[in-house]
């Protein structure tokens, strides 16, 4: 008896190891299930970084500023009714708009400058235009306040020097407002250069050879080629560097925090000062989720073209 | 220098514990302190990192000499200010409920984190109790419903009086500043000192200005700036919020001091609009500068950097105005979060590091920069033997008439805390003199801001 054991036990053992594996695999070839898996690491860290951390901050902002109750949009509705508010997003709207603008439109002439090259000196080109965007904003932004300096810039050094006059970089409103895009210009470029540059690598030379043929010139063929076959590329970057661009810190806080006269605020410095500085945690979210409706909206727009286009060329 | 254990010479008998539980709850507020026996464990400070090079180890000392004799391992972290790291710190602490058991507040933080902090009653009445009274300021932000939540630090609590370079005011305005506030208290003289009003400030800083040396003082929207301007509002009797709540930001008073510092912004570097906290010292290193309202660390930094400035620097206190002499104070906290698990081991740190012994060597480590929050400790060795000039930071503590004030006080904490967090009182300068706004104007803008921080 006990042979007979001996002698099946292990035979069902290897059945049981042969179809528990054949269970595995058939479990694995259900694409979607391995395709679950492989992505439920990135899920959990989003749903821990990304998800809760919103609900939060909507949660928080439909608090009293003790956080002890409830208030719904008391918040929202509050700030509404504050001039600082508004101004702060009178500038956003100016910071973001012009400096998308000319991120893009430096971003689209170097990528066309760069592509234009032979391709031994593009690459070298290309490393050292991505530098900005390689620095650290933090970093980056530190070196740009000390050009800055309110009194020991060292532009101001040498435009004395040349027989101007100073100029008031971060201590006069204007300028300020300024240096700060400037800066942001300084360090988006090379997203937009290095996206718009991939692109154009992706246009067929047959079109342009074929428009040559027709006789166009280098403006029609960058009008009726270049453009439309990128446009979707310019599309997804202009969406992408709204929201970064509309949620910069870094850059104002580091600069100007925000003066003088609040006239350099963005939404997310200004909710840094109610809510961290002043302790006033549910407004500060409050102010942070009014960029939530405007990007938004912004990105619905902006994605419908793209499918709309991709239909077009499907 | 020897230290004495704090708790040696007030150590409660059996007898006299049981005397005050029977006295109740009330009495319990203010009864001293009583150490109580711990499992030795481990205590976690999240600390200031003080500015002054070589300061934080005066701190890690106190506490390590602390930890050697109740068997209890403290671990520091100096966290900067820069950023207000520090402030991100704490509210992360709070809303997530976990963190150190000690964490420094400065300012109003620790009013903005009032209900997440252990009450400190029996530490402050034994201070009290010891060293008598405790700074107004002090008291009017760590003071809640009754209940102590912070204990005034040593490290980095501060003052915010003239630091003035006397070669140049006595040259180019007249003033002699040393003959006027010697490094001698009792020898001030009250007929010369009531001569250094807002109107002879602003008469000197017109003189320096013509000859090349304008006065340095900050109008952009952090504290220095908000400081001096606060303690000139309060010279004139400005009143933003009431107690009450009542906006009262619409007054004479207020038009007297907006215009005083219409005068001074004409004669002030441009750029003073866009310094921050250490745009004024680096205006009195450079040379450039006449005269600053700090605490000595430009002055400490000048040491090293540029002699010659500090050879000729003088702290002193602010000008009159016709409510009173008043100087900026910003004391910082150390509050214990209700989540620690070593609160009783905290409270006993907390009272060694508070010790006269402690804060003299505290004091002596940031050359003066450190001032504790009772006036009896004024009279440390460090601001009268610090050089050079011998005597340079002898007024830095309030002396004389010299009151300490907050702007934003005397309204409601959370109302304060707004009012000095968003710098109101700055930005209306700015709107006044850099905007060129009407006054009128100005003061409207500043009664709907105030109006906004009333929320509750």
């Amino acid at each position: 008896m006990a042979d007979a054991v001996q002698t099946w036990l292990p035979g069902l053992q290897i059945s049981a190891r042969r179809s528990a594996s054949r269970g595995l695999k058939q479990f694995l070839r259900h694409r979607s299930t391995i395709a679950f898996l492989m992505c439920l690491p990135l899920m959990i860290i989003i749903a821990a970084l990304v998800i809760y951390p919103a609900f939060y901050s909507i949660y928080l902002s439909m608090l009293n500023k003790a956080q002890t109750r409830l208030v719904g949009l008391g918040n929202f509705t509050f700030l509404l009714s504050r001039d600082v508010f508004w101004m702060v997003v009178q500038q956003t709207a100016i910071f973001a708009l012009t400096a998308v603008f000319f991120k893009a439109l430096i971003g689209l002439v170097t990528a066309h400058l760069i592509n234009n090259l032979p391709a031994r000196g593009q690459r070298k080109w290309r490393g050292m235009l991505l530098v900005p965007w390689v620095i650290p904003l933090a970093l980056s932004s530190l070196a740009w306040w000390w050009l800055f300096d309110p009194t020991h810039s060292a532009f101001n050094w040498i435009i004395t020097g040349l027989g101007f006059h100073e100029i008031p970089w971060l201590s006069d409103p204007y300028w300020a407002r300024f240096s700060v895009i400037l800066v942001n210009v300084w360090y988006g470029a090379p997203f937009f250069l290095i996206m718009y540059l991939a692109a154009l690598k992706s246009v067929p030379e047959q079109l342009y050879e074929a428009a040559a043929i027709d006789g166009a010139n280098a403006w029609q063929k960058f009008r009726h080629i270049t453009l439309p076959m990128m446009r979707n590329i310019i599309a997804i970057t202009v969406l992408f560097s709204l929201i970064v661009t509309f949620a910069n810190f870094d850059i104002v806080q580091i600069m100007t925090a925000g003066g003088p006269r609040n006239m350099t605020h963005v939404f997310a410095t200004y909710a840094f000062m109610l809510g961290i500085r002043s302790g006033d945690l549910p407004l500060g979210a409050a102010t942070s989720l009014f960029m939530f409706p405007i990007l938004g909206i912004a990105a619905i727009f902006i994605l419908r073209g793209v499918r709309k286009r991709g239909r077009e060329i499907g | 220098m020897t230290m004495s254990h704090p708790l040696n010479a007030a150590r409660p008998t059996r007898r006299s514990i049981l005397k005050s539980a029977a006295l109740g709850s009330a009495a319990a507020l203010a009864a001293p302190y009583v150490k109580s026996t711990y499992a030795a464990g481990s205590l976690s400070i999240g600390v200031w990192d003080h500015w002054v090079p070589g300061a934080n180890n005066a701190l890690t000392k106190l506490c390590n000499e602390w930890g050697a004799k109740n068997n209890c391992e403290v671990k520091i972290d100096y966290i900067t200010s820069q950023g207000e790291k520090d402030k991100l710190t704490a509210a992360a602490e709070a809303q997530a409920g976990t963190g150190h058991d000690i964490m420094s507040h400065r300012d109003w933080n620790i009013r903005i984190h009032q209900s997440n902090l252990e009450p400190v009653d029996d530490v402050i009445s034994q201070l009290i109790k010891q060293y008598g009274p405790i700074s107004p300021v002090a008291e009017y932000l760590a003071k809640f419903k009754g209940s102590w939540r912070g204990v005034p630090t040593t490290v980095g609590s501060q003052v915010k009086p003239c630091c003035s370079r006397f070669d140049l005011y006595q040259q180019h305005a007249g003033i002699d500043l040393r003959a006027m506030f010697p490094a001698d208290e009792s020898k001030w003289d009250k007929a010369n000192t009531d001569k250094w009003t807002w109107d002879a400030y602003v008469e000197s800083a017109q003189k320096l200005f013509k000859a090349g040396f304008p006065v340095g003082l900050p109008m952009g929207q952090t504290s220095d700036a908000v400081d001096w301007v606060g303690a000139l509002f309060n010279a004139y009797g400005v009143v933003m919020v009431d107690a009450k709540d009542n906006i009262k930001i619409n007054s004479d008073e207020t038009r007297q001091a907006m215009e005083v510092a219409r005068k001074i912004m004409e004669v002030s570097p441009p750029e003073v609009y866009a310094w921050d906290d250490a745009g004024n010292n680096r205006w009195l290193i450079s040379g450039k500068g006449s005269g600053i309202m700090n605490p000595p660390s430009a002055w400490a930094v000048a040491k090293r950097d540029n002699p010659t400035v500090a050879q000729n620097c003088w702290t002193h206190p602010t000008p009159k105005g016709p409510k009173g002499r008043f100087v900026g104070q910003l004391p910082q906290f150390y509050g214990i979060w209700q989540f620690s698990k070593n609160k009783q081991a905290a409270k006993d740190l907390l009272l060694y590091i508070s010790q006269k012994d402690a804060v003299a060597q505290l004091v002596a480590a940031s050359y003066g920069y450190d001032l504790p929050s009772f006036k009896s400790m004024y009279d440390l060795d460090t601001w009268k033997t610090v050089e050079p000039p011998i005597g340079t930071v002898y007024g830095y503590p309030p002396r004389g008439d010299e009151q300490t004030s907050m702007a934003g006080a005397p309204a409601r904490a959370e109302v304060g805390a707004q009012i000095y967090n968003q710098a109101i009182n700055t930005v209306m300068i700015s709107k006044f003199t850099q905007g060129h706004e009407k006054l009128d104007d100005v003061i409207k803008w500043a009664e709907n801001e105030l109006e906004g921080t009333l929320r509750a």
